[in-house]
């Protein structure tokens, strides 16, 4: 009787621990295999050219380097104007109102805001930017990614400000520092290599993003830099050609891919890494 | 001994004058930055307001025309302006719920590796290479389930299904038809494979919060590992779990690349999870900027504030659970 309990204890143990390990192996080999198709695929094509050329139409050669030009000008224009409203805004949840009930509706607002569907930031921009200008433009789409940009650094700054103890605060009010320079001059130093984690995490998570930028920034087979015109993006330039029956352009889309992936992963290698030797320090 | 000269009566009209207003310029800029860095805040609420706004003003036409049949009709005619968003909605909530089907207990279980299985060398490294797919693009999943998973589906599993259950009732409805490759089976599987690291990193997050002196005490009475997870972390963690299933559910139901290249883009409801079909985000995506005519872009609009309204609830629900694990963490 004893016996027959502790073996199906025992028989159920093991098909539990065999059925984690199970998963496990499955999960992480599937992940993986989406990374070597990817490096695969993206590889073979990836030559001097890509860097080089434009888009090309269908059945000729060319490059991405139209989509590369518009992708980074737009994000670094949705960083310049995310990454202030973001700090600033997490400065206020952590420094000013960290017991506030305002902080705390902000703070749940700001964390949906973080998983939204991106699909509705590009609606949502389309109506208040592009209906009023009357066309698709580059400016458009940078703002729909800020709007993504600004939840993801107000979180990260207010957890890094979070982390500096109170002591420095209390050791600069006591010299007489007004509290808004210590905020400036002590507790953003400290929090320094954290914030910069966050910026670098916005930037990774904006640089794979297509939905917001498909009807804000359209695509433009050109090379421009007039944030007044429709602008192409890497993301945008896959979805167009992976969707194509071209195989140049499907071969251009992999290739495109590969160059976002690798991107995100330094950005997100580079940010761990800066919040790994704060930790140790 | 340093000398402190502080004499009062010593400081002298001038100096007074200039050291309040000193004091002053510090203190404005005092009030100024916290001015800013309050509407910086309020800002982000104003962000969501706006959002819903926007999207409520864009969809007037479609809702004040269709009404509640917006939400109850399948047609989807541009041509005559007919617009109902039913088969959009079911997509959306179908694949998701298959995807979740899939992803929670693989989740779970890959969590439960990373915390009790796994030796201590190992779990770092896994954990961070779950993370760093967590963050991967979703257009990246999108490419790979358009040229790698769906020929393989259609090659080898979809015709396996049809003949197994082609057969068995109630199940042969479910795999009827011809094996197309995409459809609404491949966009639940790349949505699994999607959300799959997500779920897995939370999980893992919130079975690590479980105090290890519950954990050892249950080993030490005898338990099993299985025993200990189920009757102990589990019971322990369950908020929290259910915060992340449903955080990875929001993730789901609003994901657009990822389906968008396989969901086939039908706008019908079909019994069979082998023929194409549609979900909210797909459909805005691929017909957005082909959309004539205020009616039919109001349409999508109307969509998508269909799509906000859900996840925003699934999302309160799932911060509201992992608040109340994170409070009791301390």
């Amino acid at each position: 009787m004893d016996l027959a309990i502790y073996n199906s204890r025992r028989r159920r143990n093991v098909v539990a621990t065999a059925a984690s390990y199970g998963a496990t192996g499955v999960g992480l080999a599937g992940l993986a295999m989406i990374l070597i198709v990817l490096f695969w695929e993206g590889f073979s094509g990836l030559s001097l050219a890509v860097f080089t050329e434009m888009t090309p139409p269908p059945g000729s050669a060319g490059g991405l380097l139209n989509a590369i030009v518009g992708s980074i000008l737009m994000t670094v224009i949705a960083i310049a104007i995310g990454m202030p409203i973001g700090m600033l805004a997490g400065t206020y949840l952590a420094e000013y109102g960290r017991h506030d009930k305002v902080s705390s509706v902000v703070r749940f607002i700001n964390d949906i805001l973080l998983s939204a569907p991106s699909i509705v930031v590009g609606l949502f921009i389309y109506e208040v930017m592009v209906v009023p200008m009357g066309h698709f433009s580059g400016i458009a789409g940078a703002v729909a990614l800020s709007v993504i940009v600004i939840p993801v650094v107000v979180r990260t700054t207010e957890d890094m400000l979070m982390l500096v103890p109170n002591t420095l605060r209390e050791a600069a009010a006591s010299i007489g520092l007004p509290r808004s320079l210590m905020i400036r001059h002590i507790a953003y130093r400290a929090a320094r290599s954290g914030i910069i984690t966050g910026i670098l995490l916005a930037v990774a998570r904006i640089s794979g993003e297509t939905a917001p930028l498909l009807f804000t920034a359209l695509n433009n087979q050109f090379y421009s830099h007039n944030l007044n015109a429709p602008m192409s993006s890497l993301p945008v330039v896959i979805f167009q050609f992976a969707l194509s029956p071209y195989e140049d352009w499907q071969k251009l889309a992999w290739t495109g891919a590969l160059i976002i992936t690798i991107s995100v992963l330094v950005l997100s290698i580079l940010a761990r890494a800066l919040t790994g030797t704060r930790k140790a320090s | 001994m340093v000398d402190v000269t502080w004499g009062g009566a010593r400081v002298s009209a001038q100096d007074a004058t200039e050291r309040a207003k000193a004091l002053n310029k510090l203190r404005l800029g005092d009030v100024i930055f916290h001015a800013v860095t309050r509407s910086a805040a309020l800002l982000v609420l104003l962000l969501l307001g706006g959002v819903m706004v926007a999207l409520f003003l864009g969809s007037l036409p479609a809702l004040t025309t269709f009404g509640f049949d917006f939400v109850t009709t399948q047609s989807w005619n541009p041509v005559t302006e007919k617009f109902g968003a039913l088969a959009p909605i079911y997509g959306t909530l179908i694949t998701s719920f298959i995807a979740m089907l899939i992803a929670v207990p693989f989740g779970l279980l890959i969590a439960m590796f990373l915390t009790e299985l796994c030796p201590m060398w190992l779990r770092r490294p896994i954990g961070i290479a779950i993370e760093l797919l967590a963050g991967i693009p979703s257009i990246i999943y999108g490419i790979w389930g358009l040229f790698v998973l769906a020929p393989f589906l259609q090659q080898y599993v979809q015709p396996a299904l049809i003949a197994t259950f082609g057969n068995v009732p109630l199940l042969s409805s479910l795999f009827a038809g011809p094996p197309y490759g995409i459809g609404v089976l491949t966009a639940s599987l790349i949505l699994a494979i999607m959300v799959l690291p997500f779920v897995t990193s939370i999980s893992r997050d919130v079975f690590d919060a479980v105090p290890p002196v519950l954990k050892e005490a249950a080993y030490g009475l005898g338990c099993s590992t299985w025993e200990v997870m189920r009757y102990v972390v589990l019971p322990y963690t369950r908020v929290g779990v259910i915060g992340g299933v449903m955080l990875g559910l929001g993730r789901a139901l609003g994901e657009t690349m990822a389906v968008t290249f396989v969901i086939g883009n039908a706008h019908k409801i079909s019994s069979s999870l082998l023929a194409p079909g549609t979900t909210i985000s797909a459909t805005i995506a691929n017909e957005f900027t082909e959309a004539v005519g205020d009616l039919y872009t109001s349409s999508l609009i109307a969509l998508g504030l269909i799509l906000f309204v859900i996840t925003f609830i699934v999302l309160a629900i799932a911060r509201y659970m992992l608040l109340r694990i994170e409070k009791r963490v301390g």
